[in-house]
């Protein structure tokens, strides 16, 4: 019989400490659906969308049910529509109603691929795509897009970067009454993973299978509350500590992740080792940091802590799973995380101090609530400056700024639900815009020589 | 397949009976126990084989939960694997 101590420690776990697994997001691929007609083409992804993913909600509604564990989102996540585009031609928008419609089928939380691959350049279909960005997330609600714009291999691409400046303001400014929510399915990726289960910037990379299913799990509470119960121990004792709870939390994903393909009949793809924090108390990344001994989140010491926790996160899952992927590491995103809201609400945490986070973190800088009257060029400039962190660190980093339009520093968005609600954070005031206006490339950094 | 019921809460009369009956009436055979009172506290483990069960396994769970309401107890029903997959190697 199992030990008595270790089911009370689960359910504890579920029922206390918010343990979850965040997402699981079946990935397909449209590249069979590519037709010169864009309607045939539509038409061949709405079919192929709704046939895989018909069983995707009650399955994983089954699984959750059945083992007491909850699964939070079921998503899906396509082949980059840049690609479709390139075939087809004809008004992307197109494209983002069909997924919307596909998705309000199913009954998934959220559909991401709305994407284009554009880190050396711009190939047929990209540069269509990226213009209908803000218009495709303003007149869906599913429907999460994402740009790579570089890559450790290929540098970054410049004229992307100003690019995606002016479409992120854009698409906040389109969703101005609804909380500027465009801007929050936009994710501007450099280094972006072609399996990752998480939105925004989950897409289904060309590389993968025709349909293969990714976990994404979270448990920041679990931690906290081990962290917590340890007391006073030395830092060694800290990373073991959370090597043994990311090894646990990590197990069920690959548990549910296994079942779920087994049941659906896909094959399974990755565990995404994730600490993914939700606006709940308790569920929160920058709680554990202070849980850590830090009196803020933000304050000297915490890139440290970061630093320790992201490593252990990944050096306990990654036995407990057989593939790992995705983004895998602690999830830093400002809106979404109770602990980050009330440090970044006194002060205690600013974009500074989160870019530089972002250098040993998952993913980079998320979901973070700036001025509306922010100049594109500046949202362009901070782009920049994240991509050169994930090029020359060999690392996944991501900008998903919301420009809160009408709104100045001190207000707040509130966008609900899982994406949760922060301030407005200052920016640095001086202008980039000149660097910017250069456009070309960046060339690769001298670690992409491998070979 | 064996699923692990567990229930906690304040102690009273006829907790393992009705939680048992329940077992009893969808064919869920009860392989094992472990309960334990402390203060007024009761925690009881039951390890249940539902591998000839006559209802569905969700059947199960919504009657559990109804006699937690009822009790004033927390009743979990969930299969083994998630705890051997979590605590086991």
């Amino acid at each position: 019989m199992i030990n008595t101590n270790d089911i009370l420690e689960t359910i504890r776990m579920i029922q206390d400490e918010n343990l979850d697994i965040r997402t699981i997001t079946m990935g397909i691929s449209l590249l069979d659906c590519c037709d010169s007609d864009i309607h045939k083409s539509c038409d061949k992804i709405y079919e192929k969308i709704t046939r895989r993913a018909q069983k995707l909600v009650q399955t994983g509604e089954d699984i959750a049910a059945e083992y007491g564990i909850p699964i939070i989102n079921k998503r899906i996540s396509v082949t980059p529509i840049a690609m479709v585009l390139a075939v087809s031609g004809g008004d992307p928008v197109e494209y983002a109603k069909t997924l919307e419609r596909a998705s309000r089928a199913v009954g998934v939380n959220f559909i991401g691929g709305y994407s284009a691959l554009v880190h050396k350049g711009f190939a047929a279909g990209d540069r269509a795509l990226i213009e209908s960005i803000p218009e495709a997330l303003a007149v869906t609600d599913h429907v999460c897009s994402s740009v790579n714009i570089g890559s450790t291999k290929s540098g970054i691409n410049m004229d992307a970067v100003r690019l995606m400046g002016r479409q992120v303001v854009e698409a906040a400014r389109l969703t101005a009454d609804r909380q500027c929510i465009g801007a929050a399915k936009l994710v501007v990726f450099c280094n972006a993973p072609e399996d990752n289960p998480f939105m925004a910037g989950a897409f289904h990379g060309p590389g993968e299978p025709d349909c293969v299913i990714n976990v994404g799990v979270s448990g920041p509470g679990v931690v906290r509350a081990a962290l917590k119960k340890a007391g006073d121990c030395d830092l060694t004792e800290v990373a073991n500590i959370i090597k043994r709870t990311a090894f646990k939390i990590t197990r069920m994903g690959q548990l549910v992740g296994t079942e779920a393909s087994r049941r659906l009949d896909v094959p399974f793809g990755i565990v995404d080792l994730s600490l993914a924090p939700t606006p709940e108390i308790g569920d929160s990344v920058a709680y554990i940091l202070e849980a850590m001994g830090l009196e803020k989140c933000g304050a000297h010491g915490t890139t440290a802590a970061l630093a320790l926790l992201n490593d252990a996160v990944k050096k306990g899952g990654v036995m407990a799973s057989s593939h790992v992927g995705g983004l895998s590491g602690a999830f830093i995103p400002v809106t979404e995380d109770a602990g980050m809201i009330a440090a970044s609400r006194c002060g205690a945490l600013r974009i500074e101090k989160l870019e530089a986070m972002t250098a040993v973190c998952s993913v980079g800088l998320d979901m973070i609530v700036v001025p509306g009257d922010t100049p594109p060029e500046v949202i362009s400039a901070i782009i920049a400056d994240e991509a050169a962190i994930g090029m020359v660190n060999s690392k996944t980093t991501a900008v998903r700024l919301i420009p809160a339009i009408g709104k100045k520093e001190g207000e707040e968005l509130d966008f609900g639900g899982l994406l949760g609600f922060g301030p407005v954070m200052a920016l640095n005031p001086n202008s980039p815009a000149r660097f910017i206006a250069r456009g070309g490339r960046i060339p690769a950094p001298l670690q992409s020589l491998k070979n | 397949m064996r699923a692990v019921i567990t229930v906690v809460g304040k102690d009273r009369v006829g907790i393992l009976a009705k939680v048992s009956s329940i077992c009893a009436a969808c064919n869920a055979n009860v392989n094992d126990v472990t309960q334990s009172v402390m203060q007024d506290m009761f925690a009881m483990i039951m390890m249940v084989d539902i591998s000839r069960i006559s209802c569905d396994f969700k059947e199960i769970q919504v009657k559990m939960n109804q006699l937690g309401e009822e009790m004033g107890l927390q009743i979990h029903v969930m299969h083994e694997d998630i705890f051997n997959s979590m605590h086991r190697i």
